[in-house]
Order: C-alpha cells, then sequence, then structure tokens
C-alpha cells in the first residue's frame, strides 16, 4: 500500500510573528516545524505501513526551507519526501491542491493519502477537500479514529457538540488527521540520522505546469491581534472580589 | 441589489444566534435565507426581522440535504445558480466549515474560512492567521464569494425584511463517496462549545475530572458551556471534544472565565478572540494575568462556588 501524507512546513506556534510590510512576516529568525495537525498523520500512516507494509511519501508544498520539515516527518518513519517549491509561504488554497495532486499524479497516485484537519498558519482548512475534489474521491476531515480494511476505510469524527459520526469509505480516500487519532512519536537519534540520508524529490510549481500567479485569493494585509496590556485585578475577600466581578460583567461590559 | 445566500442553522426548530450574526455581516444586500429540515414558516418571524427578503426551504430530489454534506454541497451549489447569488455566507461550525470547504471544492470556488469580518461587496474578509496572533484581510477574487463567519464575532442587529417564503427542491444527486453508518450522540443537553456566547473552562488546577461538576454548576446559571485546557485533557480531566487551545477549538464568546489555567501561547490560540477574558488563578504570577481583561488572584474551589452562588 502506498500512502502519501500531506506535510505543511509553518512557524512553531510558540514564535513570535514579526510583519514585514504590509502582508509580509519576517521568516528568517523564526523556527519552523512539522504543523502540528499532520502529525497525526504521518504517525497513522507510519503505523499502517509498520502493520501491512507499505510506503509512506511525504508530500508538501513551500518554500525551499521546507527541507528541513520534510527530514522531520523522514525522521518519524516515512520513507522519501517530494517538495514542490514555491516562493511564498501563503499560496492560496486552490493553487496548492491542484500542486499536491500534480505531484502525487507524477510519483504514482496512493492508496491512501492524509493531512492534517489544518494548517496553524493560514488556518484555511480547505486544502484536503479541494486536493479529493481534484481526485475525486471521498474525504473526512477532524478524524480522531481510523481503520483500514481491504479496500474501505471506517473513520470516526467529532461532528459538534460532542457528536461523533461513524463514517466509511472506498480507498483511495482523504483523511484529515487530528488530535485522539494517535500519539505521535518522538523521533530517535538514530532515526533522525537516518532521515538525513533519505530522498526527497525537488520540483518547482512551474514544473508542474502551475501558475503561482493564477491564484483567487490574495493575502493583502497582516496586522497583529491587539494584545490585552494586563487584567484590571479585582481584590477584596472572596465575596468582595465576585460582588465586583459580576457587577463590572453586568454593568460595565454587559457580558452577562 | 447583490444577492447574498446565507445557510440559517437551526437547533430544536428556532435559528441559532450565531446565524442570526452572519446576517447582519450581508446586511446592505438582499438577503437570501436558506433552510435546511426546519419548517421555514416557524422561522420566517426572526429571519425576516434580521434582514431576510426571502427565506428558502432547499431540498433535493436526490435525498435528504440534512442527512450527507456532499449532497447538501450539490443542493447549495445549484442554489447559488438557482437565485443568482454573488456570495454565500454560513457558520463556521464543525458542520458548517466542513460543509462550505466541501461546497467550494464542488464549485472550484474560493472560500474564506472562520472570518472575524467581512465585506460582502468588496470580497474582503479578516481572518485568523497563525494560530490567533495575527489577522490576515484576504481579497477574494470570484463571481461567488463563499465565506464562513466564526460564531459570535459579529453580533447581530436587527434590520427588518420582507421574508417571503419559498421552497427550491435541486436536482441533484448524492455523490455516494461517504456512507454515514453511526451518529454516536455526545451530551447532547450541553451548549455547543464553538457557539456558547459564555464559556468556563478548567485548566490543571481542578485537579480531577469530577471536578468539573463545580463548572458545570456555575455554567448552567450562566447559560455557559464547560471547556477544558489543553493540560487538563492531557491529564485525562476532561474529553478531547471539551478542548480550548491549539490541538482543540477556536472559540469567541462575549465572555470567557477561565479558572486555574496558566495562559500558554497555545490556549490563547484558541480563545484571543473573545469579547472578555476573566482569569482566575491562584498564582498571581500567572502568564493568563498579562493577557486578559480582568484577575482573581485565589483557589478556583473558593472562588467558583461563590460566583455561582451570587449569579
Amino acid at each position: 500500500m502506498k500512502i502519501c501524507v500531506c506535510v505543511k512546513h509553518v512557524p512553531d506556534t510558540a514564535a513570535t510573528i514579526k510583519i514585514e510590510g504590509d502582508a509580509g512576516f519576517k521568516d528568517s529568525e523564526i523556527k519552523f516545524v512539522v504543523n502540528p495537525y499532520d502529525e497525526y498523520g504521518i504517525e497513522e500512516a507510519v503505523k499502517l505501513a509498520e502493520k501491512n507494509g507499505g510506503e509512506v511519501v511525504i508530500v508538501t508544498v513551500g518554500k525551499p526551507e521546507a527541507d528541513a520539515t520534510i527530514r522531520s516527518a523522514l525522521a518519524m518513519g516515512a520513507e522519501r519526501g517530494i517538495l514542490v517549491t514555491t516562493d511564498s509561504q501563503f499560496l492560496d488554497a486552490t493553487l496548492t491542491a491542484k500542486a499536491l495532486k500534480a505531484a502525487m499524479e507524477k510519483d504514482g497516485l496512493p492508496d491512501l493519502i492524509f493531512t492534517g484537519k489544518g494548517s496553524v498558519d493560514s488556518e484555511t482548512f480547505q486544502t484536503q477537500y479541494r486536493l479529493a475534489g481534484y481526485l475525486g474521491v471521498p474525504v473526512v476531515n477532524e478524524v480522531s479514529k481510523l481503520t483500514v480494511d481491504g479496500g474501505n476505510a471506517v473513520a470516526e469524527l467529532e461532528v459538534g457538540g460532542g457528536d461523533k459520526q461513524v463514517i466509511e469509505m472506498k480507498l483511495p480516500c482523504v483523511i484529515g488527521a487530528t488530535k485522539g487519532l494517535n500519539e505521535p512519536r518522538y523521533p530517535k537519534f538514530p532515526d533522525i540520522m537516518k532521515a538525513k540520508k533519505k530522498k526527497i524529490d525537488q520540483m518547482s510549481l512551474a514544473d508542474l505546469g502551475i501558475d503561482a500567479a493564477a491564484r483567487a485569493v490574495t493575502l493583502e494585509k497582516l496586522e497583529p491581534v491587539p494584545e490585552r496590556s494586563g487584567a484590571k485585578m479585582i481584590e477584596g475577600s472572596v465575596e468582595e472580589q465576585v460582588t465586583e466581578l459580576i457587577r463590572v460583567l453586568k454593568e460595565d461590559e454587559k457580558v452577562l | 441589489m447583490a444577492r447574498t445566500g446565507i445557510l440559517i442553522e437551526t437547533e430544536n426548530g428556532t435559528v441559532k444566534d450565531t446565524s442570526l450574526g452572519v446576517m447582519t455581516a450581508a446586511q446592505g444586500q438582499e438577503i437570501i435565507a436558506l433552510v435546511t429540515g426546519a419548517d421555514p414558516s416557524a422561522l420566517k418571524d426572526k429571519l425576516a426581522e434580521y434582514g431576510a427578503a426571502k427565506i428558502v426551504k432547499l431540498s433535493a430530489s436526490g435525498g435528504d440535504v440534512t442527512a450527507s454534506p456532499d449532497l447538501l454541497a450539490e443542493a447549495l451549489a445549484a442554489a447559488v445558480r438557482e437565485f443568482d447569488l454573488t456570495a454565500l455566507l454560513g457558520t463556521a461550525s464543525a458542520a458548517g466549515k466542513d460543509l462550505f470547504a466541501r461546497l467550494a471544492a464542488a464549485m472550484d470556488l474560493p472560500l474564506v474560512s472562520d472570518c472575524v469580518a467581512l465585506d460582502v461587496e468588496a470580497k474582503t474578509a479578516k481572518k485568523s492567521h497563525f494560530s490567533g496572533k495575527t489577522f490576515a484581510t484576504l481579497k477574494v477574487d470570484a463571481n461567488v464569494f463563499l465565506a464562513t463567519v466564526r460564531p459570535n464575532a459579529i453580533e447581530a442587529k436587527p434590520a427588518p425584511a420582507a421574508g417571503e417564503t419559498a421552497e427550491f427542491s435541486a436536482d441533484v444527486t448524492d455523490p455516494g463517496k461517504l456512507v454515514i453508518k453511526e451518529v454516536k450522540k455526545g451530551d447532547s443537553d450541553k451548549i455547543d462549545l464553538t457557539e456558547a456566547p459564555i464559556i468556563i473552562t478548567g485548566g490543571r488546577a481542578i485537579k480531577a475530572a469530577e471536578n468539573y461538576k463545580m463548572l458545570e454548576d456555575c455554567a448552567a446559571k450562566m447559560g455557559a458551556a464547560v471547556g477544558a485546557s489543553r493540560a487538563a485533557v492531557d491529564a485525562g480531566y476532561a474529553p478531547h471534544s471539551m478542548q480550548v487551545g491549539q490541538t482543540g477549538k477556536t472559540v469567541s464568546p462575549r465572555l470567557y472565565i477561565a479558572c486555574g489555567v496558566s495562559g500558554a501561547v497555545q490556549h490563547f490560540a484558541g480563545m484571543k478572540t473573545s469579547k472578555v477574558i476573566v482569569a482566575i488563578n491562584e498564582d498571581k504570577d500567572a502568564p493568563i494575568f498579562a493577557k486578559c481583561d480582568y484577575g482573581i488572584v485565589g483557589d478556583i474551589f473558593e472562588v467558583v462556588p461563590v460566583l455561582t452562588e451570587k449569579l
């Protein structure tokens, strides 16, 4: 079985984002990591391949520096990687999905595709659906439990309010992974060393016949979300504190 | 006047408040409210009050649209064509985000997911980037503007309109790619976390799963939902479905009360756009106090019961 895992190269969520110009950010000083949700997809793919045999291929659309992120994914047990290079962190979801599809077609279509439920940088929550749409295969997102048996996959996903759905579909399909699916492994030193020797094929968007200028969504502006300047502390006995809190929330803020 | 469709979410036969906020985002447009499942005549007064020129019950010839997200996406695509919509908006609830992504893929149109503000005329939207650290303003170049709005991010304001009712049965069939085998009901009497107007969250300091009862009692007095921090979920005190923050849910209530939550950046990623944030924590140096609106230094097991009593 061939499994592709789509992995995004994103700033560490603990990193401070320094905005440059209208819509840029300084990416040279911050740490980039495997998109946290994608780790659940990598782990699930590697576990399936360990159990049933098969090959796990990491597919990334990103800047050339994303090479390091693919190496991290390879250290978790994937076989090899494909990097489709772009010159911007923000390609729109349509072009990203087209690039993922084209790269997979060139390499040979997989039996199963994993993505994370979304990326923590652009938070668009749609690339997996578009990839599935272009490939004409089923897609489910926010999957927290998965069984793959023969040509079928059965996924459990949360649908809001704590309710869960159990959905069956045929392979190939696209699975958007989230927390609960598994515990992603921490690569050990020998795994990291081994990953350095694994193969990563590199190609550009243009090599795949995709025009980066054909985007339908443009990032016009980035601005910091206003930070609160520190809490107004409510003092006194517990009784006094609570009475004052309720007063403030009712009378000043009008939120109670 | 350009025509904007709004997919209305309902609960127990009434319009969810979050959908009224989505309608407010489209004020100034001719609003077509699209309803599935519920009886449109029962929703008429509310939807007309908040700006619906027309209320359309949407169905499909190929089956029950409420039972298949792929079928509903096809039916919505047909409605966009039928009513000549230049925009279609929905709620960024769990179901709404999934549905609009399917719709966008089916129509091969751009989609802005989880907006906190938008301009339907200009086709621009503001949304979170980098886990709540920045807002991005995005401009969409397409004939039809698709977007979902973060629950409670836009306050609902009345703007009365005609509210004529109609029906539209789309001639579409289910692509049949997904078979829903089972729906496992959670605690259905609880308010959904992502859509709750008020949330009270317990962090690591809650110390045990059974202590969430204290927060539930308090929540019941405020019409609030109960959340948990990642530390509390990882310690096994609460299920993942209650987790707020990165790897959990993103919420934007008008009031967020964090009890015994230290205030990690990953937690803020999921609740930073709340209108008012209150923290109750024993540790006066807890990072959360630097980034919230009101703070009480105290033991949550002493403060919360008094709060419940006085509400």
